[in-house]
């Protein structure tokens, strides 16, 4: 099959919304939504608590989360996967091959990046309202909750950026999820697997969708940074 | 509204940075009422005093008293307002919030009432004017019902018609009963507006004076140079 | 706007727990490898071991020296590949059970359409591996501890070709799947050992065809084994003892065999036959 019957039969896949296709997409999705979501829930907090506390040693931290954000995917994987085998540490939870582990490694990928920018973030806009806000009493912790909403559009570029690393990578899922139809296959891992099975309607189609969710993120970051810039003045 | 936290009462104050007194031996009391400008060339603290009189910075030295516990009765105004990323409305709410009034809203629009910002309630703070900025940053200062405003240089970046219209404003507060301590460079802007003037030149107090006797007939060689603008 | 967070908290978490629960049905996890599983075959017969069983087979494939790995780490309930001697080292190290035939199916040697080692139509295998060494024709190998891999290599054995005559720019080993071997030969119009099953459903095939098939020694046997539960406990032997009486019973025996791509069988069932 050439190149462009390929291409012609990737669209109809599409357009037909065609069930076991979507349910890869959905799958995918909710992969990721959730990592991004469980990053959040720990790498703002965590990343909030960065900026504003120091210590011995913090730069050191600073530099190997910064340093975690090029954590190679398959090393992600490779680490859940030697904590979740049925031989490894939390084998009991009998979570190997499952959605949940991919959620795990993905989340191990998009957390640094979440805790990173949120203490660069949030440390800058300290510096900036430090005196004002120390004025009316928050400091410390106190804060946090107005630093964090005033920060919410770099932080939303941000969360966008681990949606986006989380979304297009395959070592992580491959390895802990075990690409198992119907069940732990993802857009990555069936272009990969339909690649290599020389189906390549089904890779293209997959692609696209895939390259157009990439789009969707970046134009939205940009809106975020548009509508950022102009609160900021 | 409980007891007056006034009489504010600096005494023997000292700030040291490396080896350096920024302030020495500062030492005046701010009564009810009325206007006090602190005046003096660059460096001579005047900020600084501010800063530990508000409580931002702890003197190495002395120490600032209230007459009552005094925590978030008295707001402060800065040389560069800080803006928050939010809408006018939105950032006079937050410090509202900040302090725990018991209603933000309405104190809120009252604030904006008072200090006709409603047209521009709902933009972005940040993209207001320099004089606009500074006007939200004394209406915010004002909602939260202090006794004291400190105000520290507060037109210094401003071109002169929001230089006038910042200068009736605190002029108009003053009238409401709002204790006014400020800091400016501009020795017009004391003639206009203090009551009361406190002479610094390199950290130390020099003349703590009503405004007419210091202005008529200076004590001090440091002053009379100060006025003659000679001392820089 | 503080209410505007925790709804927004609330429902991210929501979504989490959904997306992330345990589903409650009964399943067990099968080991297999990537020739098996590209197949299709899996697809086919694994619908109707659900039906009558209310049995879920998730399969992870992989190549058979990392299938039988995961088997001894406990990964998997069932092993099911294609490697006699490994199976039996894994039966005997203690990680499995029992092994019991499956089905067979055949290698194939692939080559292009221009066949530079003049192999076409032969029916001796051996020789023609013998001849693709001698003229340096180029040849891709899986290289990845597979059952086709081993397969390929007691092969060239066969033929007195091991070890260091099995170096060279003629000889790719790419240490992947199947079809990633067939794409590489394809690119580079070289030739490949690879089973029916898999040439039959691969679409990419470029320039190149079947040159040697039909050789007895080029039949390939399937074996499933029970991973030991007295080595990991939370194995599912239940279930997974039933996922292997159906396919050696006369019901599953037929499911294997009533796969076809094209009108051809793919894999033959033969639990019956002795010594398989």
């Amino acid at each position: 099959m050439d190149v462009t019957s390929a291409f012609a039969e990737a669209f109809s896949l599409i357009t037909r919304l065609d069930t076991g296709f979507l349910a890869i997409v959905g799958l995918s999705l909710r992969v990721t939504f959730t990592a991004v979501a469980l990053a959040a829930l720990v790498g703002l907090p965590l990343g909030a608590w960065l900026a504003m506390t120091r210590f011995p040693g913090r730069s050191v931290l600073v530099v190997a989360i910064n340093a975690l954000m090029g954590l190679p995917p398959v090393v992600a994987g490779l680490i859940v996967f030697l904590m979740l085998s049925r031989s490894g540490p939390l084998g009991g939870w009998g979570l190997l091959f499952t959605p949940a582990a991919m959620v795990m490694a993905q989340t191990l990928l998009v957390l640094p990046i979440v805790v990173s920018l949120t203490r660069a973030t949030l440390e800058e806009l300290w510096t900036e309202y430090r005196d004002h806000l120390t004025s009316l009493g928050l400091t410390g912790h106190r804060a946090i909750p107005t630093l964090l909403w005033d920060g919410r559009f770099a932080l939303a570029t941000g969360l966008l950026a681990g949606f986006g690393r989380a979304s297009a990578e395959v070592g992580a899922v491959l390895m802990v999820g075990g690409n198992i139809a119907h069940y732990t296959r993802t857009m990555t891992t069936a272009i990969a697997l339909e690649t290599s099975k020389g189906d390549l309607p089904l890779a293209l189609g997959l692609g696209i969708v895939l390259m157009t969710l990439t789009l969707a993120i970046n134009a939205a970051a940009y809106a975020a940074s548009r509508i950022g810039a102009r609160y900021a003045g | 509204m409980g007891a007056s936290i006034l009489p504010l009462r600096a005494d023997g104050l000292a700030l040291i940075r490396d080896g350096q007194r920024l302030l020495d031996n500062m030492s005046f009391v701010i009564p009810q009422g009325g206007i006090t400008t602190i005046v003096g060339p660059n460096g001579a603290g005047k900020s600084l005093t501010l800063r530990l009189c508000h409580g931002l910075i702890l003197p190495d030295e002395g120490n600032v008293s209230w007459a009552h516990d005094a925590r978030l009765r008295h707001a402060m105004v800065f040389q560069q307002p800080v803006m928050l990323r939010r809408s006018v409305r939105a950032n006079i709410v937050h410090a509202l919030n900040a302090v725990a009034h018991r209603s933000p809203q309405e104190r809120a629009n009252e604030a904006l009432a008072r200090f006709n910002l409603n047209a521009l309630a709902d933009r972005p703070a940040r993209l207001l004017s320099g004089g606009e900025r500074q006007k939200l940053a004394i209406a915010r200062a004002w909602a939260l019902e202090p006794e004291v405003l400190f105000l520290d240089e507060p037109t210094s970046q401003l071109d002169p018609a929001a230089t006038r219209e910042i200068e009736a404003l605190i002029l108009a507060l003053s009238q409401e009963g709002l204790t006014i301590l400020m800091t400016t460079h501009d020795l017009g802007q004391a003639r206009r507006l203090a009551d009361r003037i406190l002479f610094f030149n390199r950290g130390r107090l020099i003349e703590d004076r009503d405004a007419a006797s210091f202005f008529d007939a200076p004590e001090t060689p440091q002053a009379r140079a100060f006025l003659a603008g000679e001392l820089i | 706007m503080f209410n505007r967070r925790i709804v927004l908290s609330l429902a991210l978490a929501t979504f989490a727990s959904a997306a992330v629960a345990q589903t409650p049905e009964r399943f067990i996890v099968v080991s297999s490898t990537t020739s098996t599983t590209d197949s299709g075959l899996f697809n086919h017969i694994l619908p109707l071991f659900k039906t009558k069983t209310g049995i879920d087979v998730r399969v992870v494939s992989q190549g058979t020296g990392q299938a039988l790995d995961t088997g001894r780490r406990g990964d998997a309930d069932v092993v099911f590949v294609h490697a006699k001697p490994q199976e039996e080292k894994f039966i005997a190290d203690g990680f499995g059970v029992e092994r019991k035939p499956v089905m067979y199916n055949d290698f194939v040697l692939i080559g292009p359409k221009s066949d530079p080692a003049g192999i076409k139509g032969a029916t001796d295998i051996v020789a023609a591996l013998k001849t693709i060494q001698t003229k340096q024709a180029p040849f891709v190998s899986r290289g990845d501890k597979s059952g086709t891999h081993s397969a390929e290599l007691s092969l060239w054995k066969t033929a007195g070709i091991e070890g260091e005559q099995l170096k060279g720019a003629w000889y790719r080993e790419i240490g992947q799947g199947m079809g990633a071997a067939l794409n590489t030969t394809s690119a580079l119009n070289g030739y490949v050992l690879s089973d029916r099953a898999t040439w039959l459903n691969f679409k990419n095939r470029g320039e190149l065809a079947i040159v040697v098939e039909g050789d007895k020694r080029l039949f390939n046997q399937y074996g499933v084994i029970l991973v030991n539960p007295a080595k990991h406990t939370n194995v599912k032997a239940k279930d997974g003892q039933a996922f292997i009486d159906w396919l050696i019973s006369p019901e599953g025996q037929k499911a294997i065999g009533d796969y076809k791509i094209n009108g051809e069988v793919l894999f033959f069932p033969n639990a019956q036959q002795p010594g398989a």
